[in-house]
């Protein structure tokens, strides 16, 4: 592995029954880097995601995570992965104080580290007025921006977002996406799934899965020059249509 | 450990936050064994009778004063024919009709023998059994009475004595039972659809890639529900002692102990449901369905298993709930220890780790 790629994955494969879901994936991220990992819904995105981070074992394969394996280390990756789900999960009938406090003692924070986390969040994000209220009653924008944050309050090394900006209006995926850009500045390397094809173009670098398998892999600049379109909507149509 | 109690807290957060669940927890046991206790109740009391009299003399009179003076009956009507009998049964007026033969004293004097017929609607075959039982130990004791002065060469008097619980009050059979429901609902039901809760909201995803080990979560979700259950369990026993005068004649410590595997067990089944239901709804019909049907029906609460079908007492036998209503009984009622009871207990402690096993094998296949 070298020293600047932080997922390595070579040959992935996850079968349910006879159905492969993720079908022989290789592929590096490097350090830093926001890598848009591509597809339709069904192509496997989550499943390769899932292996990824731990909650879901390969069939077959290998892949390295933060500097461990997937098989042998699977406890290390985890302390080092942040990760938010598609469903933008915290506790609704918890405070967001509370939401932050509850995920930043299970990462193993101190109360010291997550008192000073929570004040720099609540500067950051404007939550001053809400830190009290519970996040039931937070329209989904801001669920989304928490989510994200708690999810980087351990400050992992990688982190892991599954469809991150479903659900919410342009404006709010634009500034969503600012709050990526700020991650990845800081060194903190972004792997995300999306299916809109737009904010492919946002990404470093790309790869795009249909049906289980990788059909392409490399910055949206040169897959369009590849494919001899002028969007990544048009590259994906003509990978997903063969 | 720190990271073990935030969770917990996390949880009771959830609990107490949520109306719902508290009426489940706090309302339920007080609201169940206060039906049970007093609205639902096997004995009786001032049922309703009419008197068909042909004889009209001495004897009749004092059986009947005896009759109207229990508890047991009220005396409805006096009736002066047999065509009656019918209509007030289908009014529903009355429950039975006792009816004296005519020359009822002068019988009895000559020919040393007088009848009674006891007549009872028995759309209600319980009810009219017991009226048909109390109606018969009013007539025996009078009879006992009358004939002292005589001698009877031989003669057998059966003396029956209603052993644990002599006034044969239902509520004594059915503390233990809405007890074993009430930790069973909280046990499994709760602790079921909460997991679920998770599963859904997205939120169990987030711990399982968090660096808590997947029992670590599992525990931190069943540990509050042990202090909620074992909580409900004293207010159950301190209720039917003070409110019902219920006795707890073993001991105190045992009864504790012997709630507390089964309340592991039913958590343990809780886990159980949650790993094979994806949804709340489905979690909680899977457990009332699953567990308080059984648990009501088959377990000897109501229904006693010796007089059930074969297929029914084989399947009243693998349900937990039946072994800890007989180690219920045994220690409130009976007095009895471990030595008596050590059977029922390890058959319990053995379904226990069994459903311990299966649900941490099941839950880790999910995860798969």
């Amino acid at each position: 592995m070298k020293d600047n790629n932080v997922i390595q994955a070579k040959n992935l494969t996850k079968k349910f029954g006879d159905f492969t879901a993720v079908n022989s994936i290789t592929f590096e991220v490097k350090k830093g880097e926001i890598f848009g990992f591509l597809g339709a819904n069904g192509a496997g995105k989550t499943t390769a995601m899932k292996m990824l981070i731990g909650i879901s074992i390969p069939t077959s394969g290998k892949a390295q995570v933060a500097g461990f394996d997937i098989f042998t280390n699977p406890e290390d990756i985890k302390k080092n992965i942040g990760y938010m789900s598609q469903k933008f999960a915290l506790y609704d009938d918890l405070t967001v104080k509370e939401n932050i406090t509850f995920f930043g003692g299970i990462y193993g924070l101190s109360k010291e580290q997550i008192k000073k986390k929570r004040n720099q969040l609540v500067e950051e994000l404007g939550l001053k007025e809400i830190v009290n209220e519970l996040v039931g009653s937070l329209p989904l924008g801001w669920k989304q921006k928490l989510a994200f944050s708690v999810a980087l309050l351990h400050n992992p090394k990688i982190i892991f977002l599954d469809e991150p900006t479903g659900g919410v209006d342009p404006i709010t995926r634009r500034q969503f996406w600012e709050m990526i850009y700020k991650t990845a500045n800081s060194g903190t390397t972004v792997f995300v799934t999306t299916h809109y094809m737009d904010e492919a173009e946002y990404c470093d670098r790309v790869s795009i899965m249909v049906d289980g398998k990788i059909e392409a892999l490399d910055t949206p600049k040169k897959l369009k020059e590849q494919f001899k379109v002028t969007s990544m909507n048009d590259v994906f149509l003509k990978l997903a249509r063969g | 450990m720190k990271r073990f109690i935030g969770f917990i807290k996390k949880e009771f957060y959830h609990i107490f936050r949520d109306r719902r669940s508290l009426f489940i927890l706090f309302g339920m046991p007080v609201a169940q064994i206060m039906l049970f206790g007093f609205a639902i109740t096997n004995e009786i009391n001032n049922v309703d009778i009419a008197i068909l009299d042909k004889s009209k003399d001495i004897t009749t009179q004092e059986i009947i004063n005896k009759i109207s003076s229990s508890t047991y009956f009220t005396i409805e009507q006096l009736i002066t024919s047999e065509a009656e009998i019918e209509t007030m049964f289908k009014k529903g007026k009355i429950k039975a009709v006792l009816i004296f033969e005519k020359d009822f004293s002068k019988n009895l004097i000559k020919k040393n023998n007088a009848s009674i017929q006891i007549i009872t609607d028995a759309t209600d075959p319980n009810t009219a059994n017991t009226i048909s039982n109390y109606t018969n130990s009013i007539l025996q004791k009078y009879q006992q009475k009358v004939n002292k002065s005589i001698e009877i060469p031989y003669q057998i008097v059966p003396q029956s004595r209603m052993m644990y619980n002599p006034e044969l009050k239902s509520v004594f059979m059915f503390v233990p039972g809405v007890m074993t429901i009430i930790l069973m609902l909280v046990s499994a039901m709760m602790t079921s659809i909460s997991i679920t809760k998770e599963k859904e909201l997205g939120t169990m995803e987030i711990l399982l890639v968090s660096p808590l080990e997947p029992f670590q979560v599992i525990i931190g979700k069943v540990v509050p529900y042990i202090f909620l259950s074992i909580i409900n369990a004293i207010v159950i026993v301190l209720l039917s002692i003070f409110i019902f005068k219920m006795p707890v004649q073993g001991s105190l410590f045992l009864l504790g102990v012997e709630s507390v595997i089964f309340i592991i067990n039913a958590l343990s089944l809780g886990i159980l449901i949650s790993t094979i239901s994806a949804t709340q709804q489905t979690a909680m019909m899977i457990s009332l369905m699953g567990l308080m049907l059984p648990v009501i029906l088959l377990s000897g609460f109501i229904f006693p298993i010796n007089s059930m079908p074969e297929i029914l007492q084989v399947i009243s036998n693998v349900i937990p709930a039946t072994w800890y209503i007989i180690i219920l009984k045994g220690i409130m009622l009976k007095g009895v220890g471990l030595a008596v009871i050590w059977k029922e207990t390890l058959v319990l402690v053995a379904m226990t780790v069994f459903f311990i096993v299966l649900s941490i094998k099941k839950y880790k296949i999910r995860l798969e």
